[in-house]
């Protein structure tokens, strides 16, 4: 028995790597039942009238790209869907990229145009200043997009000076800009904040669904996978709870395994 | 002789992967242009980076600095393109230097780059004193604006769900469950952390159900870590599988 609590930590890994393996290539389908703060979100975008603007934060970029991008493309389905008109900005440098390839390829989808249907501000540093100078003026903030056109000339634009104009904003987090967009923007413009992070940010974001600061939340790939499934479009998201599912079986077996190493080996008495 | 065997490890992993990468391309899995050198670039970087995995290696230690310049040359240019070039160089630079330009020059911005500039010169010695009323303009603007935005978010709109009442009418049981517990959890992990007075008796008893609380948060936050990495994972194997490999659809 003492052996196993030396076992080489690669081979922990390799077990791991096969079973997502494994569960990616076998296709067995899996219930995802959407949860209320995942409802929250979704809710609102169905309430919305068509036209409505509807801003989305792209603060992320590629190391947290596997859990968000496929939050924010099926969110962009879902707005396009509707006829939403989307505004895309970012306060992170490393999310152009990957912002615009999500808008342009989910608006093409919809043959949704550039400066008319949608528009992405791009990048502005600042955070907090950058956020009060868009609660005061839109334009002040982004003269022009992330394409070099003069935003006051875009038409999707049209009846939207500053964030109060913004019927609901989707920030889609991989740092403390869920926090910043309360502070700063929701607070004091008064509009409607829902948001998607990362796994590791979720429990921490609980406290504003209860304190209703946020009106719905998408929780690391399995808020994605049932935003995924509730405007079936079905992706990487809904793919990835196969071996997250699995994974995480094996890692429950091997704590209970462990646990059962530890008690039978006698280590417990010397601790 | 242990270096030698790592030395092979290395080049015969390259040289496999370069084989397999032949071979997709030659069966035209794997388009011949920028698309498909961009996915062998991206399944290269990646498998440099799991190879920590098995043990530290040249090929990791490329590919994270490779990360670390191409993240900063990158931050350089959206900075340029997003933000000093519209709000800084277009209205302020080309209209001063250039007769061509449509609007006049924008003297405000001149005061805001003076302090972006202040900021820089702490890397002289005999002029960082300057860089001091760039902090103190951040400092004292930062706070001014942070400290009552902060106190209305984040405590009195926080403190609102803890004092809703248990049956304030249209509840159910389990709604109002759940408010009894957050009053609890608010109120044992307060106590825990009040320090100037003996965890005894009461005190002590509500500060251990604190620790349960804490503990219980902890492994929430742990839970969903696991779940966070693992996506990460997960998203990278169906990149391989999928873009590199053609396996899944």
């Amino acid at each position: 028995m003492e052996r196993f609590l030396r076992i080489d930590r690669r081979i922990i890994f390799a077990i791991i790597t096969v079973a997502v393996i494994v569960s990616l290539i076998l296709r067995f389908e899996l219930p995802i039942p959407a949860s209320e703060p995942v409802q929250g979100v979704y809710g609102k975008i169905e309430s919305l009238p068509k036209g409505s603007h509807v801003m989305i934060a792209f603060d992320y970029d590629p190391s947290s790209k596997e859990e968000l991008q496929p939050m924010a493309i099926a969110f962009l389905h879902h707005c396009f869907s509707r006829d939403l008109k989307v505004i895309g900005m970012t306060h992170y440098t490393g999310a152009p990229g990957l912002a615009d390839q999500a808008i342009t390829s989910v608006a093409n989808q919809y043959q949704k145009k550039n400066g008319e249907d949608y528009a992405f501000l791009g990048y502005k540093p600042g955070a907090a200043s950058l956020i009060i100078n868009m609660g005061e003026n839109l334009y002040s903030a982004f003269p022009k997009d992330f394409y070099g056109n003069d935003t006051t000339t875009l038409p999707v634009l049209q009846g939207v000076d500053s964030l109060r104009e913004i019927d609901f904003l989707f920030d889609l987090a991989a740092g403390t800009t869920i926090e910043t967009w309360i502070v700063f923007g929701k607070e004091k413009y008064k509009f409607e904040l829902g948001a998607g992070c990362t796994a590791v940010m979720g429990p921490d974001m609980y406290p504003f669904l209860q304190s209703k600061q946020l009106i719905g939340l998408l929780g690391g790939l399995k808020g994605a996978a049932e935003y995924e499934a509730l405007v079936k479009k079905k992706a990487n998201a809904v793919s990835g709870m196969r071996p997250q599912s699995v994974v995480h079986v094996i890692i429950i077996l091997f704590v209970i395994f462990g646990n059962i190493v530890y008690f039978t080996s006698g280590r417990s008495r010397h601790a | 002789m242990r270096k030698d065997s790592n030395f092979f490890v290395l080049v015969g992993t390259i040289g496999l992967f370069v084989c397999i990468n032949i071979f997709l391309m030659a069966s035209g899995k794997l388009p011949f242009n920028s698309d498909g050198f961009g996915i062998i670039l991206g399944v290269g970087i990646t498998l440099a980076i799991y190879s920590f995995l098995y043990k530290d290696n040249p090929a990791f230690k490329i590919a994270e600095n490779l990360y670390v310049g191409v993240a900063l040359g990158y931050t350089i240019i959206i900075t340029w393109f997003n933000f000093l070039k519209p709000d800084l160089y277009d209205p302020l630079i080309v209209p001063m230097f250039s007769k061509a330009a449509e609007k006049a020059p924008q003297y405000a911005l001149i005061f805001p780059s003076l302090l972006g500039i202040f900021m820089l010169l702490r890397f002289s010695r005999k002029l960082s004193w300057l860089s001091r009323w760039t902090f103190a303009f951040v400092v004292g603007l930062g706070a001014g604006v942070s400290i009552p935005r902060v106190i209305s978010a984040f405590i009195l709109e926080q403190i609102k769900p803890s004092l809703h009442p248990v049956f304030s009418g249209g509840e159910t049981i389990l709604s109002s469950i759940n408010t009894l517990l957050i009053l609890l959890g608010v109120i044992s992990v307060l106590i825990y952390f009040i320090f100037s007075v003996e965890h005894k008796g009461a005190i002590g008893r509500l500060s251990k159900v604190g620790i349960w609380f804490l503990m219980i948060s902890f492994g929430a936050s742990f839970g969903y870590t696991v779940m966070g990495r693992l996506s990460l994972l997960i998203g990278r194997i169906q990149f391989l599988l999928r873009d590199w490999l053609g396996i899944l659809q």
